[in-house]
């Protein structure tokens, strides 16, 4: 086994015992980077330097005995987070010069723990995409068949991850982009409760939705993360002051008497036959482990993404109002006047899928159509998150597909945005009721694609779903497949 | 309902968005397929349901009103596109 296939606990216990370096691993991940990149294209901007320099400053803690968990690791960040003296484009042409004044509070949580950084991971532009292709920075393939998207919009993310070109990463979660890439690309993603990690310092998609969270190899891993990144944060005024559990400790194996939910609006027909037969062997496999399953509805199911869809571009339209060519980012030249500038900036600055949920945001938020809908979609947001609290009356965890079909090919949706939207269809309704899930590796499709299942939690019940995706992966061996690279 | 390129134009100019003639077609024609879509939220009654802007229910987060470090002129400064002494130069706002 090399260095780069290592999980973050296994990469611990060898820095530890000092079998490794940072600086060995750290090596040869870049070196694993320079190999996949061409291939992958998982990273806009990678910081060789600064990691190798990270990983001295991390072996000099660790010869001095101040070691944590995260000590040494080489990690990545979605260029969603603000990183202080590095470039930090979204995957936008309008920041593709901006070098942020500081960190996201992810980060620098992070980096206080020693971490080693690669770099800046590619992305859909402005975390508005389900397959990465709407990035500035061109598209990233899935490292289990390059002709396929990873997902996205954290794409660069779980591609790094499943291309082993990085030991963990972070990526954001708007309306399902940790949970599809994770699935599509075969590792563990995570989606906390809303508040349950800061914001700040992450650049803004749709602020009453985004939400930070780990992308990794393992379930271990994920909580190893989640524990790092949890918990209040005075810059950031929605992140909640609720103590943060010790996620290793609630990874017992044990989920016997479990009730899972199983939501009929999630297994329609038209379920892609390799996605409903990874659902019906993992419900088997818990069923074995003495987990019982409960028939449940979430009945306003079916108007999530219409919700959705006005709900992000109204918050986006109006977050992205920032990008007028005044104090950072692009500027257009030859101008005439300030409404020129602001516009012409902005229409060279933004590519097709922001200008279109821009528009849609503003139509939808203008003069005659806010009641009609966006007061329309945050009344049934209502309805959605009261079909979630009324099924977890009965159950502890929910228990979905992540997608409704594998990876698609690249270009396949490109030009059907309402296609490429409803690929989100069981993803989003969690965005909407702010609560939390996750996404583990549980099969193959007969094309050797990854497929993920989507265990979600109640609000702050990260430990419950960290504790039965952990089961699962004890008793299956889908966690530990490698993307044929 | 159908979106007319003059609906779209006036939305670019709230947008401040310049659109090419073929962007205003092309969007035009998706606004339409995925405003169409969004209709259905229509099925729903909703009289009586508060609309929900916040997924955790929370309070105002206030914080001790005290001074605290900003990051400073220079850093501030430092991504500005046309940055004259300690200011932001923009074209000319009052003719």
């Amino acid at each position: 086994m090399d260095l780069f296939d290592l999980t973050l606990h296994e990469l611990h216990t060898k820095l530890k015992t000092k079998e490794v370096s940072s600086h060995e691993a750290t090596s040869a991940m870049l070196a694993r980077i320079s190999k996949c990149e061409p291939q992958i294209n998982a990273f806009i901007t990678v910081t060789p330097e600064k990691a190798l320099a990270d990983a001295a400053a991390a072996d000099k803690r660790i010869a001095a005995g101040e070691m944590s968990c995260l000590t040494g690791i080489p990690l990545a960040l979605k260029d969603i987070f603000l990183t202080e003296g590095i470039l930090t484009t979204c995957g936008s042409r309008i920041l593709d010069n901006f070098v942020p004044p500081y960190n996201a509070t992810s980060y620098e949580k992070l980096k206080e723990q020693g971490v080693v950084l690669l770099g800046k991971l590619n992305q859909d532009e402005f975390a508005m995409g389900s397959s990465n292709e709407s990035s500035a920075s061109g598209v990233v393939r899935n490292p289990w068949n390059t002709d396929c998207i990873p997902g996205g919009s954290s794409g660069g993310s779980a591609a790094a991850i499943a291309a082993r070109q990085a030991t963990v990463t972070l990526g954001t979660d708007t309306g399902g982009s940790i949970r599809q890439p994770a699935s599509h690309c075969g590792c563990v993603g995570l989606k906390p409760t809303y508040g349950r990690v800061s914001r700040y310092g992450v650049i803004a998609y749709a602020s009453s939705l985004d939400q930070v969270g780990p992308i990794t190899r393992d379930v271990t891993d994920c909580a190893t993360m989640l524990q790092a990144i949890a918990g209040h944060d005075p810059k950031d005024s929605t992140s909640v002051n609720i103590a943060v559990p010790d996620y290793r400790a609630a990874l017992t194996g044990d989920v016997k008497g479990l009730k899972i939910g199983l939501p009929k609006e999630y297994f329609i027909a038209g379920l892609d036959p390799d996605v409903q037969a990874t659902m019906d062997s993992a419900i088997e496999t818990y069923r074995r482990l003495g987990a019982e399953f409960v028939d449940i509805s979430l009945p306003h199911t079916d108007y999530a993404v219409a919700s959705y869809y006005l709900i992000a571009t109204a918050e986006a339209s109006s977050n992205l109002a920032r990008y007028d060519g005044v104090r950072f980012g692009h500027r257009a030249e030859q101008i005439d006047g300030l409404l020129e500038m602001y516009s012409k900036t902005r229409s060279q600055g933004f590519g097709s899928e922001v200008k279109r949920r821009i528009m849609l945001g503003t139509y939808a938020l203008s003069s005659g159509y806010y009641d009609a809908y966006y007061v329309k979609a945050q009344k049934v947001r209502t309805l959605i998150m009261r079909d979630f609290i009324q099924a977890f009356e009965g159950v502890d965890v929910i228990l979905t597909p992540v997608a409704p079909t594998p990876a698609f090919k690249i270009g396949e949706k490109i030009n059907d945005p309402l296609q490429m939207y409803l690929s989100d269809i069981f993803t989003i309704p969690v965005n909407l009721a702010g609560t939390c899930a996750m996404s583990i590796p549980a099969g193959l499709s007969t094309n050797g694609l990854p497929i993920g299942m989507q265990l979600i939690g109640k609000p702050f019940g990260e430990e419950t779903i960290l504790r039965t995706a952990h089961a699962f992966e004890q008793a299956t061996e889908w966690h530990a497949m490698k993307a044929p690279l | 309902m159908k979106i007319t390129t003059a609906d779209v134009e006036y939305v670019a100019l709230l947008a401040r968005l310049d659109l090419s003639n073929e962007e205003k077609c092309l969007f035009a024609g998706q606004m339409d397929a995925i405003l169409g879509y969004v209709e259905k939220l229509n099925e729903l009654n909703t009289d009586g349901i508060l609309p929900t802007s916040h997924a955790v229910p929370m309070e105002n987060a206030f914080r001790e009103d005290r001074t605290q470090p900003s990051i400073g002129v220079e850093k501030a400064l430092a991504n500005a596109p046309d940055p004259v002494l300690n200011f932001y130069r923009v074209p000319k706002v009052i003719e």
